[in-house]
């Protein structure tokens, strides 16, 4: 707010001589009431309004994106049938865990990962390539403001399809009310705020939206696999899993888990939030440095 | 607000690529408001360079640039309202339609004007519905332009705009040009057609290879330039036979296989004494070519004079005496 505030005053444009390429007729009906201003809109824009700009034309294109929109909406509501079997035969029971605190965190897990990270990296690399975020620096938007615009229409759609994916398991699977919602909320947003970060990083090191498929495996295998979305951390010798804690998304994981289960201590839920601050704040760190708002040439 | 304050100021700006090579070398001038400038010069000449550096998308490596007074890089939020951009190409979804763009355009504009009022004076009125990717070359420039001026900036960064336009889209975006710049908008336009430098420009500079290599306005840097005046050697005839090249006038002279060309700053006199020489002689001079200097013989010049400047052999183009007489 305070830099659109800092402008100089934009009556002192010279207003008055503006509308000779228009007919009168097109102006808007407050002439009267601006005086010899020629009624233009002069309000500033706001942040808040910039970005719901940019997010409603991001949300159009995701809507006409039938690959990007496949994968955000199919991925995560298909592979939670595949935990499924996977998660019968292990031994749960042993480490204290239900069949839907497995899938569920897990589901969820991958609407992160697909609805919003790698969906994310092709709306940067594509953005960036077809000079749009070029284009956008040279108007009002801050970078931060594009960056958190452009990313809005897949954060909604990753917190959506999560809620949906909660519900869907709270009927069919039996699965029990959260017995500490306020870290599912936290860990959520953690992962939500963490995936949208990792996804303008990978993007700075993706050169064409083709080998964006590429370039995001990395994140997706390692999350998949070590951040306890196909298989509980629990589960996993104590050294491995003392190694997979670290890994990005493992934090958002086991809040989302600890959430359901109820079963965090103290000092287990200090350290996920305080890993997973630490890899936003790495992130975003990252993306200052790395990321890239015009094609390499 | 004085009516002859410079928006623009550009004191010794450079820009130095990461590579190392060294697009701006040097860049000064300044614009008033109200004023149309245009930069010219050859592809490469670092034109787009130098505007990128005014529009604020990059930092100088040396040197400044003054928007309003204002750094346009690190005051930002202060400088953007208040100016409007084209880029030299695209910066458009291709999936949204031209309606949906200029929404998104508008929403993010301090003071924009409705887009339905805008699109119509860059002819693209009963475009709306289409999408991007299916417009032609022209149609995406005159989007752009379109979208810059939602705004109604004070200063107006223009590149390249008429690339990829037919002719009547030039004259259009010419006329819309003009008729911003007489409502006190400050235009600062970078083309490589010298008739749009010619017929926009209130005042500009030629850039070749980084630097400013003239700048004034379009008569003043025609009138430093020579008039010319082209013939075919009459056959039979040498260099020599020719009258005295001092007694007409003339600066320099070129051969190009049976092709001579005379520089002079006093054409008349030297089309006079040299077509009188002629009708003496009862020789023909095919292809008799007589014009005062323009823009497009400025142009040439400074490019012709720089790059004998970087290379060390000299008189690549201007034959010297003895080779005249050869």
């Amino acid at each position: 707010m305070s830099e659109t505030a800092g402008a100089a005053p934009t009556a002192d444009k010279t207003d008055t001589n503006r509308t000779t390429d228009t007919t009168d007729t097109t102006e808007a009906p407050a002439a009267g009431a601006a005086g010899a201003g020629s009624g233009r809109n002069t309000a500033a824009s706001t942040p808040a309004g910039r970005m719901r700009a940019l997010a409603r034309a991001e949300l159009t294109l995701l809507g006409r994106s039938r690959g990007t929109l496949f994968a955000a909406l199919f991925v995560p509501l298909v592979l939670p049938l595949s935990l499924y079997s996977a998660a019968d035969k292990m031994d749960l029971d042993e480490v204290g865990l239900s069949l839907g605190a497995v899938i569920l965190p897990g589901a969820i897990g991958f609407s992160l990962l697909f609805a919003v990270y790698s969906s994310l990296v092709g709306v940067f690399v594509t953005r960036r390539e077809e000079l749009v975020l070029k284009r956008l620096r040279t108007g009002e938007l801050r970078d931060v403001e594009i960056l958190c615009g452009a990313s809005l229409p897949s954060l909604a759609t990753g917190l959506v399809q999560s809620l949906l994916l909660a519900a869907g398991c709270a009927l069919l699977l039996d699965v029990a009310a959260p017995e500490a919602v306020h870290l599912s909320v936290l860990g959520l947003l953690l992962g939500l705020v963490l995936c949208a970060a990792l996804a303008a990083v990978t993007a700075g090191f993706t050169r064409t939206t083709e080998s964006a498929q590429v370039t995001a495996m990395p994140v997706l295998m390692v999350s998949m696999l070590g951040s306890g979305m196909m298989v509980p951390l629990e589960v996993l010798p104590d050294r491995l899993a003392s190694f997979c804690e670290l890994l990005p998304l493992t934090p958002a994981m086991t809040l989302l888990r600890g959430g359901f289960t109820g079963n965090l201590s103290g000092s287990e839920t200090l350290f996920a939030v305080a890993a997973g601050v630490a890899w936003v704040l790495l992130a975003a760190f990252a993306v200052r440095r790395w990321f890239r708002w015009e094609p390499r040439r | 607000m004085q009516l002859n304050e410079h928006v623009i100021e550009v004191t010794d700006l450079r820009r130095v690529y990461g590579g190392g090579f060294e697009a701006v070398r040097g860049v000064s001038f300044s614009a008033r408001r109200g004023e149309v400038f245009a930069l010219l010069g050859t592809n490469g000449a670092g034109k787009t360079s130098t505007v990128e550096l005014l529009e604020g998308l990059a930092v100088p490596s040396g040197g400044q640039v003054r928007i309003f007074g204002r750094d346009p890089y690190t005051e930002r939020a202060a400088v953007r309202p208040r100016t409007g951009v084209m880029l030299q190409e695209g910066g458009f979804p291709s999936d949204l339609t031209v309606r949906e763009t200029a929404r998104m355009w508008a929403g993010s504009v301090s003071g924009a004007r409705p887009p339905q009022e805008v699109l119509p004076l860059v002819g693209l009125a009963g475009k709306d519905d289409v999408r991007v990717k299916q417009l032609s070359g022209g149609e995406r420039r005159r989007l752009d332009l379109a979208l810059a001026l939602l705004g109604d900036p004070e200063v107006l960064f223009l590149d390249e705009p008429t690339t990829g336009l037919d002719a009547e889209g030039r004259r259009d975006t010419w006329r819309l040009v003009r008729a911003l710049r007489d409502n006190g908008t400050t235009v600062l336009l970078t083309t490589h057609y010298l008739e749009e430098a010619e017929s926009l420009a209130d005042r500009l500079a030629i850039m070749h290879k980084g630097r400013i290599a003239a700048t004034g306005t379009p008569a003043e840097v025609t009138a430093a330039q020579p008039s010319r005046i082209t013939f075919e050697l009459p056959t039979g005839y040498f260099p020599g036979d020719l009258p005295p090249l001092d007694e007409l006038g003339v600066t320099g002279h070129e051969l190009d296989g049976r092709t001579v060309r005379l520089h002079t700053r006093e054409l008349q006199r030297a089309a006079t004494r040299l077509l009188v020489w002629a009708e003496r002689t009862g020789v023909e001079l095919k292809g008799l070519d007589v014009r005062s200097a323009s823009l497009e013989e400025a142009f040439l010049g400074i490019a012709r004079e720089a790059s004998a400047h970087d290379l060390p052999e000299q008189g690549k183009n201007t034959t010297t005496g003895k080779e005249y007489a050869a």
